[in-house]
């Protein structure tokens, strides 16, 4: 491989402020445009820039594989698992109010952050797996 | 209680078990795990058809949110008619799919296959239950996306083909899908069926609904396959591994149609679709060239899996025929063929899974003779064949009976004698089959052949069975039919 020393320092640079961004727009949904999908966009594309400027193999180290392949499924995981929490306390499937009985929206509130998270995870990981399959063809 | 959360439980629990099979990734672990989810999901949809019986449809608020607004899960007669059947298909099917499945299906790939049976299921099950069309939309996509999965695993390699073939065709049809609902959401600013169907008497510019209904006939009729747009099913029933194609065959087709029923008599109302507009006249056409068209060139084919997905294209005329004639016995009848032709096709799918399975292929030259080795199997064959047909005392008597009423109480003598013609068609390509399974000499790869083993069996005669008991015991299949199509004809009085 091609040592690039301009593109890797700014790739080093760059890639930590590409995961807060991330992580900004996962958690100010709730107030400005963004959310769970723009958010695993936002990482998965931290991911594809790694894997491009480092080389396919440096990814699948940090990143592996496996671990993107359970991801997927995990993020409808806590997606439904909610639903299915809030059928026990008593509320209908997704009524994040049952969360919490003594103050509903405060509910409302940590129902919608946690269905979000399971957005953000399979969003970020069924994009990363996607490059994967289209970068490891051939090999 | 739990019972008040059936509605959301019947897609939810189908969901959940495919994120586990997914994740635990073992053929067999994956296969517990979906037959445990299929056998749960029709004894809700069964609770849940009783409940509405007794008193009448069952609303669920999806996340507490009050219908119009929120999403709205409800229950009739007729989708707690299609839960059971589409619920009952897929349970019987699974016990079958442990041994197809390993012997068509690389080992790494199994769970997968699992995985996209459930979602598949998960989402006909959400378009059947669902009062929300957005809410459609977005299990439309699940469970076509799980289906073209579900065709690209298939052992042949043109499988690929035909599932891409599928995509872009199912694709097209979700799109004008949407666009029609969008267009609808324009006009009365709401997605519930019940309350766009409440707020359609008051628009007086009907340009917009015409181009929605417009496009959510074509968007719907490709996803059911109606006679010109039925390209994509042929492949895709052809080179799917058999435990897939039997339970699309016996389902997929069948919620689209239900979602066309849906439109025409809920939403848009009888009235206005078969007295305002020639839409009867144009389904009528359509269907008999179905009826025709598809069985003709059946006849001619020697992939015998091939065969029957064109026999599925004239037999799903029969349906919309019973649509077109929109009274009460011509709608029993295309409604009863629904469950009817569900339970005949999955049995002929099945058997030839099992020939399949011992041979290694469907070729109508390799099954001569097979008769003779595989008795039991292939006399469900014969069973599920005169059913096709419609012979008395199967279950597709009942419904062409249905049909030839309906089509005598308008009057049209004509259409009784096309519909008895076009069982002459079936006559052909079914007695082929016969003649060579059963009176021809064994050929070399029926060699040392034997029946398969009962897991395999028991759901190819369970269905046989069904289509035999249905053909004599009308009250649970032409008995719901019935009422489900007194409740849309409800509009046209």
């Amino acid at each position: 491989m091609r040592f690039d020393l301009i593109l890797r320092v700014t790739a080093k640079l760059l890639l930590p402020f590409i995961l807060l961004f991330a992580l900004y727009v996962q958690f100010h949904g709730d107030f400005g445009p963004g959310g769970g999908f723009q958010a695993g966009v936002i990482a998965a594309a931290m991911i594809i820039l790694y894997a491009i400027i480092f080389g396919l193999s440096a990814a699948k180290r940090v990143v592996p594989q496996g671990l993107v392949e359970t991801l997927v499924p995990m993020g409808v995981l806590i997606f439904a698992g909610v639903g299915i929490a809030t059928l026990f306390l008593g509320g209908n499937y997704l009524d994040y109010s049952a969360l919490n009985h003594d103050d509903p929206a405060h509910g409302q509130h940590l129902g919608i952050l946690l269905v979000e998270i399971g957005v953000f995870v399979t969003v970020s990981s069924t994009m990363t797996v996607i490059f994967y399959a289209f970068v490891g063809r051939g090999r | 209680m739990i019972s008040a959360h059936y509605p959301a439980l019947q897609v939810v629990i189908p969901l959940l078990g495919a994120v586990l099979c997914a994740l635990v990734r073992r053929g067999s672990i994956a296969w517990l795990v979906a037959l445990t989810v299929s056998w749960i999901m029709p004894v809700i949809a069964a609770a849940m058809l009783w409940q509405v019986l007794a008193d009448g449809p069952i609303s669920y608020a999806l996340g507490g949110w009050e219908p119009p607004w929120g999403i709205e899960y409800r229950v009739d007669a007729l989708s707690g008619f299609l839960l059971l059947l589409v619920s009952g298909v897929g349970a019987v099917i699974m016990p079958y799919a442990r041994t197809s499945v390993a012997s068509e299906i690389h080992a790494s790939r199994q769970a997968w296959f699992y995985t996209m049976y459930l979602l598949c299921l998960a989402g006909l099950l959400g378009m059947a239950i669902t009062g929300d069309a957005f809410n459609v939309f977005v299990f439309m996509e699940i469970s076509s996306l799980a289906t073209y999965t579900l065709i690209a695993l298939g052992k042949d390699r043109r499988a690929l083909l035909a599932a891409y073939q599928y995509l872009i065709v199912g694709t097209i049809g979700a799109t004008f899908y949407v666009i029609g609902v969008g267009l609808l959401y324009s006009v009365t600013g709401s997605l519930n069926f019940v309350d766009i169907a409440g707020k359609l008497d008051a628009i007086e510019n009907t340009r917009p609904l015409l181009s929605a209904l417009a496009f959510l006939t074509v968007g719907i009729s490709l996803k059911l396959a109606l006679f010109p747009l039925h390209v994509w099913l042929p492949n895709a029933y052809a080179y799917a591994p058999s435990a897939a194609t039997s339970f699309l065959a016996a389902t997929a087709t069948k919620v689209a149609v239900y979602l066309l029923l849906r439109f025409f008599f809920t939403v848009f109302g009888a009235g206005f679709v078969f007295e305002t507009l020639p839409v009867s006249n144009i389904l009528l056409v359509l269907s008999i060239a179905a009826m025709f068209g598809a069985s003709i060139v059946a006849i001619f084919q020697d992939d015998i899996k091939r065969m029957l997905a064109y026999s599925s294209v004239a037999q799903i005329g029969y349906i919309t025929l019973g649509i077109a004639l929109a009274n009460q016995s011509g709608l029993t009848g295309g409604i009863v063929h629904i469950f009817n032709h569900a339970m005949m096709k999955a049995a002929l799918f099945l058997v030839l899974g099992a020939v399949f399975y011992r041979i290694g292929s469907v070729h109508i030259d390799s099954l001569a003779g097979i008769g003779r080795r595989m008795p039991v199997t292939m006399a469900s064959f014969v069973i599920a064949g005169l059913s096709i047909i419609g012979a008395p005392g199967t279950a597709g008597f009942i419904s062409k009976w249905y049909l030839a009423v309906g089509a005598l109480e308008k009057g049209w003598w004509w259409l009784v004698f096309l519909i008895v013609l076009s069982s002459l068609l079936a006559v052909v390509y079914i007695g082929r089959v016969i003649e060579i399974a059963w009176f021809r000499t064994p050929s070399e790869a029926c060699e040392g052949v034997q029946e398969p083993p009962p897991m395999m069996l028991v759901p190819i005669w369970i269905f046989t069975a069904a289509t035999i008991y249905f053909g004599f015991f009308t009250d649970l299949s032409a008995g719901i039919a019935g009422k489900a199509a007194e409740t849309l004809l409800g509009g046209l009085k």
